[in-house]
């Protein structure tokens, strides 16, 4: 096919001819839609500018999982979700010349790439080849005592607790490296997420503005959540109205070497992206506006214009970037004990007042059995999905479920919670039913500062 | 008319640690002076109480006739060890817009709303 690009001629090829980048979100999140990426894929077909898909499913807890299903065996660790992402896009994005940017490494990209390479060739793919960065592992150059007194931002105490895996979020810096090395995919475990997109941009154009570099943090930031740019997770019927959720477009951002870039979304698919929609996503999980801080650049948002430039295509100028910070900041997960929750309903006259006595009964119960964790207690329909202490007057059709929650060190007093609880089918408040529970090993986590000399990004490759 | 902010604002909440960030976004450019003057710190502050909040940070965005709420201490402890059912706090925008309240002018609320017949 005549649009063909290979990944060689473009490392091959002078940087100063691209003019504009292209890349697609395929999943925002471990949980993500699998078959998202197919219509990305339908869109990039005839573009000859360098295309990526870019797939971010890598949860803050995620990496102690894959740290421990490693340590179980040495082939696994890297996402159990990698061939349910790829599998269905990875044949055809490399006839297209569609490089791939994933974190779905987690905690063995060198066994995700093994796993891309067999993957290909079940598919009967041409072996691609695949590149990896190491070096996110803080465990490997630091000692438990340094993780634990390095300077702490928010999260877990680590005192006394197993450290479990311990991460530095590393910058766009050897994802470029990674596709200079003109891989066809590129596996990565803990980097920031606007690095998928930041990578690509600092390969074709060669970025070292810090201007350019912030656009570029934005570009991959309103895209790393996937469809919350394109109309998910915003869609309020009556007030904010969003077509064919079901069908929701992924978000594709067109970056021009100048750093300004215009977001939009496969023709033909469901979502919407506007002012609106882009405006919410540019400002979640964002602190201050003016020093959004990455190890690529501290970008500044509040000059930033939204312009909607056609239907569905929001172009976004003006973004602005200082000088990143000295230190990185890493995720430590360590045990987290037992989280037992145990739910039960009560409907019709008085519910609520049952449903609270319901709650005391448990609570007396649990404090003579010696058990002190805290016990949190939610009724949920008044209020208690806000969280405790936020309650609605009862209405007159009451209906709430009782949630009763709790973690606890110890297993058995996690299950205690829930035989407390199932004991008042027979021994607690009229006429509770539905009764649930269950009870799971917990992994917490902290975030800590580090110096950036404490992560050693190294690239590999693989394949072809 | 005194009206909820859900009536000319909409907004998403994002968590980082045991901090929730919650946007508040005005539909219309004519909403955004009484949202900006209305919508404060210690408004905020009062309807994250009972959650456990212990400090709350503004951030204006006019050009995006926004605000940006930084509020610590809303999320049990964050994500890993929170007792809350929602974990992440992903439903606090709407703790927010249907808690704050506003004076506003009619012609502030999208044409289409509801809200523009309550009187």
């Amino acid at each position: 096919m005549d649009n063909f690009i290979k990944p060689a001629l473009i490392d091959r090829g002078r940087i100063d001819l691209v003019d504009k980048v292209l890349i697609g979100c395929g999943a925002g999140f471990a949980g993500d839609r699998f078959d998202a990426a197919e219509a990305i894929l339908d869109a990039f077909e005839g573009e000859r500018a360098p295309r990526y898909l870019m797939f971010e499913c890598l949860g803050e807890r995620t990496l102690a999982l894959a740290a421990a299903a490693r340590a179980a065996d040495p082939a696994a660790g890297f996402s159990p979700y990698l061939d349910r992402y790829l599998a269905p896009i990875l044949a055809r994005a490399m006839a297209m010349g569609v490089r791939i940017v994933a974190n779905l490494g987690a905690a063995n990209p060198a066994g995700g790439a093994a796993r891309v390479l067999a993957l290909a060739a079940e598919l009967g793919a041409p072996t691609p080849r695949v590149a990896w960065v190491e070096g996110d592992d803080l465990t490997a150059t630091m000692s438990d005592a340094a993780i634990r007194a390095a300077p702490r931002l928010d999260g877990a105490a680590l005192i006394d607790r197993p450290i479990r895996a311990a991460n530095a979020y590393l910058g766009a810096a050897p994802v470029a490296e990674a596709l200079a090395t003109g891989a066809d995919v590129v596996l990565v475990g803990r980097t920031t997420d606007s690095a998928l997109a930041l990578g690509p941009l600092i390969r074709e154009f060669g970025w070292s503005d810090l201007d350019r570099l912030a656009a570029g943090v934005i570009c991959g930031h309103l895209l790393e959540c996937g469809a919350q740019v394109t109309g998910a997770y915003f869609a309020d019927p009556g007030f904010k109205d969003v077509a064919d959720l079901a069908h929701v477009g992924f978000p594709i951002a067109e970056v021009a070497s100048d750093g300004v870039f215009t977001v939009g979304k496969p023709d033909g698919t469901g979502g919407r992206v506007d002012r609106a929609t882009v405006t919410e996503q540019l400002l979640y999980e964002m602190h201050d506006p003016a020093a959004y801080l990455t190890p690529d650049a501290t970008v500044d948002v509040t000059d930033v214009q939204l312009i909607e430039t056609a239907p569905d295509r929001v172009r976004v100028e003006g973004v602005r970037g200082r000088a990143p910070p000295e230190t990185l900041k890493a995720t430590v997960c360590v045990d987290g004990g037992f989280l037992a929750e145990a739910e039960m309903s009560y409907a019709g006259p008085n519910a609520a007042a049952r449903a609270e006595l319901a709650a005391k009964i448990v609570e007396a119960r649990m404090r003579e059995a010696g058990i002190e964790a805290r016990l949190g207690v939610d009724l949920l329909g008044a209020g208690g999905t806000f969280g405790r202490g936020v309650r609605r007057a009862p209405t007159r059709s009451e209906e709430v479920r009782l949630r009763l929650a709790m973690i606890a060190d110890d297993r058995a007093d996690a299950e205690r919670l829930t035989e407390e609880l199932q004991a008042l089918y027979c021994s607690g408040p009229a006429a509770g039913g539905g009764f649930r529970a269950r009870v799971t090993s917990e992994i917490a986590t902290g975030s800590i500062l580090v110096p950036r000399g404490a992560a050693r990004p190294v690239v590999r490759t693989l394949g072809r | 008319m005194r009206v909820p902010l859900h009536a000319v604002a909409h907004g998403r909440a994002g968590d980082k640690g045991d901090a929730s960030n919650v946007s508040v976004i005005a539909y219309l450019p004519a909403a955004w002076p009484a949202i900006r003057d209305q919508i404060d710190e210690a408004a905020v502050m009062a309807i994250f109480a009972p959650l456990g909040a212990t400090e709350v940070r503004r951030y204006e965005l006019p050009r995006l006739h926004a605000l940006n709420f930084v509020v610590e201490g809303a999320l049990g402890g964050g994500v890993n060890s929170t007792l809350a059912l929602d974990r992440h706090g992903k439903t606090l925008s709407f703790l927010l817009l249907g808690e704050a309240t506003l004076e506003v002018e009619p012609e502030m609320i999208p044409e289409a709303s509801t809200y523009r017949d309550v009187k």
